[in-house]
């Protein structure tokens, strides 16, 4: 434990006016510079933004996890081995025996059966992400049982590809919580959904000590953690202006940067006093063609706007270091992930296909964007592009969220946007970018395909289809031809994939981010 | 004016406080509702399905028509609860106790820099007018009120913090001293003055010179400026005239007449540029990573989180109006011009 | 008629005529004004900054909107006088462009702001009684407002852009002058002159029109004048939260506020934008207290 004395320990006989004297952050201590306003909730059944769920990859543990050597495998966390029945509906995991929580309890099978049923009971933005395997509020008491202290059994509603299910086991929403410390802290029905916002009961290896909005996360190691963790504190320090984040870094106040752009980047690399991990993030940029306008309905008018792009020139100039060129929706890393990039800016093919739609002279339209970076650049340089070919584009920028309210609403044109995926299995994002059963504008399954009114049976059915397919190397072969279709048909201009990227200090060892936020750990951290 | 009338105009204006809280109640209300953002989204995200969206839009009550919504936050306001934010878990009156104390911290170091250079300097240049130096002492000043906030606090950061290592980087305090002594206050300095921890005290000041500098460097223009009209004023008046030809020193007739007789027309300038102060935090808060309301208020806004940003504006519409009868007061009671 | 005599029938003390008294006083002001050296520099820049941003089409050397990826953040050299923005667009044109956009905002923001002002305070303050308060009471409404929030909210629920920013500062930045115009009328409105009009049975519109709101007029040009560089500001300062004049227009503001990221290695950038504001609002503000002294004598 940190106690007050050995922190001042470090930092005394600092002169008034110098702080050159206290260049460096004490050893034992990793300080993070990171937007982390992004933050609503740390209860991990709750949590899903990617501060957030970060935060609680630290804290929690799950019950099988990603290889982190080979993400397409699946690997015990807190289960050591797991089966699943002949009928395909029964999954039963064993756990390890030697997890602890923090408080020094044993993480047992209880426990487990507790976070996934409080996750469909709670009710709150992931619960979809178990709902998905036909639990209910009223009937997941009887269909997540722990049979004994060490095993836990899942009947699922119907047959699904296991991985996902192990996969949507490995998100967020999945972390196991130490029940008896939750629900000492619960208020009325609320599971202890209050407490665990701004508190810790996990068995991961640190636990939260302090969470204050847009200021700092806290997190102390977890004495009973399975792996003795190297920093005697991780803080996440709120650093909004990425150009005080540089600074903060440049003097040792920070060790690590998280959101530096891409300029930036660029202008630390080749330093031989940082060093930089980057991981290709599951964020994809894309521009949503809203079919409820007549021209973008065309299907030549959707293959026009990919082939007016020059996706090189604005992955080189505008985002070198931090976004990808990426075509396909589901982001490299990803099992079944193509690597295919067909489209390049071709004017002469924009503008024939633009003729074969009847609009040889172009047309108007608006393109919704955020108004941060790189999301302005980019929109400037599509808006020249697009000119080019005779698709006069006025940019109408905004907040963030502001433009997602839009596109939710189906009120865009076109519209930038971005697209993380929920959780590691291919279905995740082949679902939002296909399926659209319902395209009146009351349905319940709101996909992003319904957001931009577009329906095609056949895509829609196949990813349906596909998430139940068992054989795992047939149903890899499927979305590998789906992602063609969908480059070849949907109103999705895939441009850009997100590649994450942090700057650390030459003394720093031991970070990586990793391609989902909740996989980027602390513990190995340390300084030299 | 009688001082009975004058304490009469005062309570009346006193007694309109509350009409114009109202007033800013319905306003922020009613941008709240235009704002084409959807508070749902902040809170459950934009990839929560419809049956989440749905629950929760009925648990902040957005289903009900804006009216009943209006009465329903106003009736629990008159009980003193303005609810909860979405943003920090925390409830609005909590938030405020921790990020309004930050904000007043900034405030009022800054207000203490910006006078005890600004006013010497506008009497220096109204003892001095027309020469050099007063042209000098206007340009010095008027150049901080002449760039972007933003920039001065960015080009603040690279002299101070980066060039000449003289000032701690952004921030309340050093990561080593988070959290060390208890908060009480809020108010870093005072909560480490009350723990006797004069380590913790140290960091706290050397981090709040800098925003507070820069602050003070942008409103110094404005307190200078009005302390050399005031003081031109003054110095001009019949009583100075006379007692220069008693024969008292310069230093005498200027700082004791002549600034004696301007001090409670500057009171009502300070109280007026420090509720400045109070509102327009906001970006030196952003570049400083600066935990206060104004940063409170913008990150609320932007998520559409209107508990959170109706308790912020309620809050500095209540200080700049104190401070506004604060300043009539003393006009009113104690300018011994009006008479 | 030679200069001499020009000037003798404007100084004269025995003035034949309403408009020689009048252009006589014009003349004496502009006489201490040009005495006050600064304000002369700040006539003179504001002028030259005027002149500039109309020749704009003629002085630049590129079109302020063309892109060329490739050479963006160029350092100035002979093609781009001085240098090239993340977009490598040429800074020189878009500074002499901004200054249209920049300019032309604060003007429309000011010609916004003073007749609303006016009117209102001048109704209140001729008024009284129930209009008086209830106008008094909706302008501490919105100077009690957090000024650059209530702004920033205004912005948002339009959408981000020249236009809305201009009726956003425009929406904060007159409750000022409201009680400026008020507390004049309020002086005004009990002289003998008014007295005098009133007796000849003007009806109150006219009387408010023709002879109460032209005595304001000084002290609101010497506000105006101030609030200049504050309006400058406060579009930058939309700019920086990210709600200012959008891209790919020119404002000063907004350049500044885009290309703030760059202040570490290519200083130019931000830096050119930064000393264009820097010069127009010290030049407003140096005429604003030139014209203060000379206008507002009480004040000086």
């Amino acid at each position: 434990m940190l106690t007050r004395r050995s922190l001042l320990v470090a930092s005394t006989a600092t002169p008034f006016f110098s702080y050159a004297a206290l260049a460096e952050t004490p050893k034992d201590i990793i300080v993070i510079g990171k937007q982390i306003d992004d933050i609503i909730s740390l209860d991990p059944q709750e949590a899903f933004e990617f501060t957030g769920g970060e935060v609680c990859g630290n804290c929690y543990q799950r019950l099988v996890v990603p290889d982190p050597a080979n993400p397409s495998k699946i690997k015990g966390e807190l289960a050591e081995r797991w089966e699943v029945a002949p009928d395909g509906l029964s999954y039963t995991f064993h756990l390890k025996r030697d997890a602890k929580f923090a408080s020094g309890k044993p993480v047992t099978a209880a426990d487990a059966a507790f976070s996934l049923q409080r996750a469909v009971k709670l009710n709150k933005a992931p619960a979809f992400i178990v709902n998905q395997f036909g639990f209910t509020k009223d009937n997941v008491d009887g269909k997540i049982v722990a049979v004994d202290p060490y095993t836990l059994v899942l009947t699922i509603a119907e047959k699904q590809a296991p991985t996902f299910l192990f996969y949507c086991l490995s998100a967020t929403v999945g972390s196991v919580v130490e029940k008896a410390v939750v629900m000492a802290n619960a208020q009325g029905d609320d599971l202890g959904n209050g407490w665990l916002k701004t508190n810790s009961a996990g068995s991961g290896p640190f636990m939260l000590r302090s969470w204050k909005a847009s200021e700092s996360v806290i997190l102390d190691p977890n004495p009973n953690a399975r792996v003795p963790v190297k920093p005697k504190r991780v803080i996440l320090r709120h650093i909004a202006d990425p150009a005080a984040q540089l600074l903060q870094l440049q003097k040792g106040d920070i060790d690590i940067a998280r959101d530096l752009q891409a300029d930036q980047i660029k202008s630390v690399q080749g330093n031989p006093a940082f060093k930089i991990t980057s991981a290709a993030r599951s964020y994809i940029m894309y521009i949503a063609l809203n079919q409820k306008h007549p021209e973008l309905a065309k299907p030549q008018v959707r293959q026009a706007v990919k082939w007016a792009i020059d996706y090189a020139a604005i992955q080189k100039n505008i985002t070198p270091t931090s976004w990808e060129v990426h075509q396909t929706f589901l982001p490299k890393g990803f099992p079944a992930a193509i690597d295919e990039n067909p489209f390049h800016k071709d004017p002469a093919k924009a503008k024939a296909l633009l003729a074969e739609a009847g609009l040889p002279n172009g047309f108007e339209i608006t393109l919704d964007h955020a108004s941060s970076q790189p999301q302005a650049d980019i929109a400037q340089a599509l808006q020249a592009d697009l000119a080019a070919v005779g698709i006069k584009v006025a940019l109408l920028s905004g907040e963030s969220r502001q433009v997602v309210t839009k596109t939710r609403a189906r009120q865009h044109q076109m519209a930038l946007v971005s697209w993380g995926s929920d959780y590691f299995d291919p279905h995740s994002n082949a679902e939002t970018f296909n399926i659209n059963t319902d395209n009146s504008d009351n349905a319940r399954n709101r996909t992003l395909a319904w957001r931009s009114a577009w329906q095609d049976k056949d895509l829609s059915d196949r990813a349906a289809a596909n998430v139940k397919e068992t054989d795992g190397e047939k149903r890899v072969i499927e979305y590998e031809k789906m992602q063609r279709d969908h480059q070849a048909r949907s109103p999705f201009v895939l441009l850009l994939q997100s590649t994450e990227m942090a700057v650390m200090r030459k003394v720093v060892d031991g970070f990586e981010v990793a391609p989902m936020s909740a996989r980027t750990i602390y513990e190995k951290i340390s300084k030299t | 004016m009688s001082k009975r009338k004058r304490l009469g105009t005062l309570a009346a204006t006193a007694a309109s406080v509350p009409i114009t809280l109202f007033g800013l109640v319905l306003v922020t209300f009613l941008i709240g509702r235009v704002m084409p953002i959807d508070p749902v989204l902040a809170i459950v995200g934009d990839r929560a399905p419809m049956d989440v969206v749905e629950q929760t839009r009925l648990e902040l009550g957005l289903d009900r028509p804006l009216p009943v919504q209006f009465v329903i936050y106003v009736g629990k306001l008159l009980q003193g609860d303005l609810g909860r934010s979405v943003m920090t878990s925390h409830t609005v009156g909590a938030d405020i106790r921790h990020f309004f104390p930050a904000t007043l911290e900034l405030a009022t170091v800054a207000i203490l820099i910006a006078a005890l250079i600004g006013i010497p300097l506008g009497v220096l240049a109204a003892v001095k007018q027309g020469t050099r130096t007063d042209h000098i002492i206007r340009v010095l000043c008027l150049a901080g009120h002449s760039l972007p906030i933003f920039v001065l606090a960015l080009l603040s950061l690279l002299v101070f913090y980066a060039t000449l290592g003289w000032a701690p980087g952004p921030g309340r305090q050093d990561v080593v001293f988070d959290d060390m002594v208890p908060a009480v206050t809020n108010l870093l300095t005072v909560d480490a003055l009350l723990a006797g921890d004069w380590e913790v005290f140290r960091d706290a000041v050397a981090h709040l010179l800098q925003p507070a500098g820069v602050l003070a460097y942008f409103s110094m223009a404005y307190i200078a400026r009005m302390t050399r009209a005031f003081m031109l004023d003054s110095l001009s008046g019949e009583y100075v005239i006379t007692a220069r030809a008693k024969g008292l020193s310069a230093a005498r007739v200027i700082w004791k007449h002549a600034f004696g007789n301007i001090s409670v027309r500057l009171i009502t300038v300070l109280a007026l540029t420090y509720a400045g102060l109070l509102e327009g935090a906001v970006v030196t808060e952003t570049v400083f990573s600066w935990p206060g309301l104004g940063l409170y208020l913008t990150v609320s806004l932007l998520n559409a989180d209107m508990n959170a940003v109706l308790g912020a504006t309620l809050v500095v519409g209540l200080t700049y109006l104190a401070l506004n009868l604060f300043a009539d007061a003393a006009y009113r009671l104690m300018d011994p011009r009006v008479k | 008629m030679s200069t001499t005599t020009l000037r003798d029938w404007l100084l004269t003390d025995t003035p034949s005529s309403r408009a020689q008294a009048a252009w006589g006083r014009r003349y004496r002001l502009w006489c201490d004004f040009r005495a006050n050296p600064l304000a002369m520099a700040g006539l003179i820049v504001t002028v030259l900054l005027i002149a500039v941003s109309l020749l704009a089409p003629w002085l630049a050397t590129h079109d302020p909107g063309a892109q060329n990826l490739a050479n963006r953040l160029a350092r100035p050299s002979a093609a781009h006088w001085l240098g090239t923005d993340e977009l490598g667009r040429d800074i020189y044109s878009r500074v002499l462009y901004g200054g249209r956009v920049t300019l032309g905002m604060v003007v429309a923001v000011v010609v916004l702001v003073a007749p609303l002002g006016l009117a209102v305070g001048c109704i209140a303050g001729y008024v009284g009684g129930v209009a008086d308060r209830v106008l008094m009471r909706v302008t501490d409404v919105f100077l009690a407002f957090p000024r650059l929030i209530l702004a920033l909210a205004f912005v948002a629920a339009i959408k981000p852009g020249v236009t809305s920013a201009i009726a956003a500062i425009a929406l904060t930045a007159w409750p000022p002058y409201a009680r400026l115009a008020r507390a004049e009328t309020m002086m005004i409105r009990s002289s003998d002159y008014i007295a005098a009009v009133r007796l000849t049975g003007a009806a109150k519109a006219r009387i408010i029109l023709r002879h109460v709101a032209p005595m304001c007029l000084g002290s609101l040009i010497v506000r105006v004048t101030l609030d200049m560089s504050s309006i400058i500001l406060t579009a930058a300062s939309l700019g920086f939260l990210g709600m200012g004049a959008q891209p790919p227009s020119p404002e000063w503001g907004a350049m500044i506020a885009t290309a703030r990221r760059f202040i570490l290695d290519q200083w130019w950038v931000p830096t050119i934008p930064g000393i264009a504001i820097f010069v127009a609002s010290l030049a407003f503000n140096l005429l604003g207290d030139g014209l203060r002294d000379v206008l507002d004598p009480k004040q000086r």
